[in-house]
């Protein structure tokens, strides 16, 4: 009864800073996180090192034509198609994993003006993702090109684009996680905003080859994930420019982080 | 201090809360009453701000709960469904909730002995028993030293020993000057924590009052009495109110009179009585009573 009884101290009021140190916590202190962000980092770095080995020990069988294809570049961010996977789910389990377990009751409770808890998620999401991925793209790229040097088929970080191919993998990692959290937050369900994350990254671009081909190729640089990756390229394409294309991907996730702010405010928990 | 005005809940076409009006004051326990799904949750998760009214409003000390700078420290809350992530320890969940307002690390420590809680403070919640979910449940209400303490339905699921707990703990809270409004469906267990009644049925206030009042109002006296002149002694007991109805064993249940009365009236016609029982209505049935019509779903619909 004493620890009631004495007024605590200076009890703060609710601010930014404070709930992103919450949701800090919270980020940090369930298990799915630690295996989904590990999932990431090991995708990126050993798929990329495991396609570049298997990649460099064909080389020499490789059709003159297959050569001419052929960027070192590409093969290297092979696990960094894996690694969206596993960041966009713990995108969507950020926020929906509070609605099923009913966490969301105590959040909203405790920070009843509800807003503040979206973007202190965002914001702690985004920081974690930058500070794992940009590092595991980097290694990523060290290490296979490593390899690729065995048969001088290398290229280098200063080679034009190259730098911001490598970074913008980090960078397109982030924002992938971010249109998770978006998309979780208008869904409030696991398994629907896993399906929907899903279905817009993976499933929407072969649905497009049932269009025209005209229309396929005029619309499918502007899906979320077509237009994300544009500036992982250095090779041109059917795509739009590196940053015009990754500024879309930041807009299609923030439009799902404002839907969902609109949202929150709006519904009941 | 809690003020409804006017308070109204519809989802979709179920009226949760119909216009419910009521004050809980500070220094006592306020008992909130009503079968289950009269809408004490629904008011509680309005009181919140979790659920948007659709009509009228509540405030918490003067404000709506919304616009207050350091909520945890106006109101504390345990709501009835589970509110705590299942894959996060009890000290990390009351650290994250903590850390909201800027309340101390050694907060989340003193709350975590006082419920008793310390040996598996470690341990994911998702682990833990029904009582030491309400346990955690209380721990997080009392984190933010709230002026306000509103529980729902906390006896769930604690023994004996808890159940106990529970009642010393909210009286002390309203001892210390503190508004105490707890829900529940058992009137037994308001009789023993309450000094006041907010009860309701199928979202509509029915009582407003103080415990004993509660129960002198709502209770028909009745007065059991045994005699082998049973009719000689029905015939003496009539009068404006007074229902005299012969009991299977061949006991008499009289209502409308006091014990006294009828044992005089027996003495005055010279009939012998076996027996003479006064029987004051429990709070159940006084409970029941009052929420008979109310009840969402009454008894014989189910059958």
């Amino acid at each position: 009864m004493n620890a009631i009884a004495e007024r605590a101290p200076q009890f703060g009021r609710v601010t930014l800073p404070r709930v992103v140190r919450s949701e800090w916590t919270k980020l940090r202190s369930v298990r799915s996180t630690r295996w989904a962000l590990l999932a990431a980092v090991v995708f990126t770095i050993g798929i990329a090192a495991l396609a570049c080995a298997i990649v460099s020990h064909h080389y020499p069988q490789m059709s003159a034509h297959d050569r001419a294809d052929f960027h070192p570049l590409e093969i290297n961010f092979a696990g960094v198609q894996l690694a969206q996977l596993a960041i966009g789910v713990l995108g969507v389990l950020v926020i929906t994993a509070e609605y099923s377990t009913g966490m969301i009751r105590a959040s909203m409770t405790a920070v009843p003006t509800r807003l503040p808890v979206l973007w202190a998620k965002a914001i702690v999401y985004a920081a974690t993702t930058l500070v794992l991925m940009v590092p595991a793209a980097l290694i990523a790229f060290v290490v296979g090109e490593a390899i690729f040097s065995r048969r001088n088929i290398d290229v280098a970080f200063s080679a034009p684009g190259v730098t911001r191919a490598v970074i913008g993998a980090g960078l397109y990692l982030t924002v992938v996680g971010l249109f998770g959290l978006g998309l979780g937050a208008i869904v409030r369900n696991t398994a629907g905003g896993i399906a929907l994350f899903a279905g817009i990254m993976f499933v929407l671009p072969p649905l497009m080859n049932v269009l025209p081909a005209s229309w396929n190729r005029a619309a499918s640089p502007y899906l979320p994930l077509q237009a994300g990756q544009a500036i992982m390229s250095v090779t041109p394409g059917n795509q739009l420019a590196p940053w015009t294309g990754f500024g879309l991907l930041c807009a299609y996730a923030a439009a799902a982080l404002a839907v969902a702010a609109v949202l929150l405010r709006r519904r009941d928990v | 201090m809690i003020e409804a005005r006017g308070l109204t809940k519809v989802y979709g076409e179920k009226k949760a809360v119909d216009d419910l009006s009521f004050s809980v004051r500070p220094g006592i326990v306020t008992g909130f009453l009503g079968p289950n799904g009269s809408g004490k949750s629904t008011t509680m998760r309005l009181i919140l701000g979790l659920d948007r009214p659709t009509a009228g409003s509540v405030t918490v000390n003067g404000t709506s709960y919304r616009r207050h700078a350091a909520p945890l420290h106006e109101v504390g809350a345990l709501l009835e469904a589970r509110s705590v992530h299942t894959g996060r320890s009890a000290f990390n969940h009351l650290l994250a909730l903590a850390q909201t307002q800027g309340i101390p690390r050694r907060r989340v420590d003193e709350l975590i002995d006082l419920v008793g809680l310390h040996d598996v403070a470690r341990k994911r919640a998702g682990q833990f028993s029904l009582g030491m979910g309400q346990r955690l449940g209380i721990a997080a209400a009392l984190l933010g030293d709230p002026q306000t303490v509103m529980l729902d339905e906390p006896v769930n699921g604690l023994d004996p020993e808890g159940i106990h707990w529970i009642r010393n703990l909210l009286r002390g809270l309203a001892g210390e000057g503190r508004t105490v409004f707890v829900s529940s469906h058992l009137m037994s267990e308001m009789s023993l924590t309450a000094d006041h009644l907010i009860v309701i049925g199928r979202g509509r206030l029915i009582a407003d009052v103080g415990v004993r009042e509660f129960v002198g109002r709502a209770s028909k006296r009745l007065v059991r009495v045994r005699t082998p002149q049973a009719t000689r002694l029905a015939e003496q007991l009539t009068g404006h109110d007074v229902t005299v109805v012969p009991q299977g064993d061949g006991s008499l249940e009289v209502a409308g009179l006091t014990a006294e009365q009828v044992g005089e009236a027996a003495a005055a016609a010279g009939i012998v009585l076996h027996e003479l029982t006064p029987h004051e209505a429990s709070l159940e049935e006084a409970f029941m009573e009052l929420t008979r019509d109310e009840l969402e779903f009454a008894s014989e619909a189910a059958v």
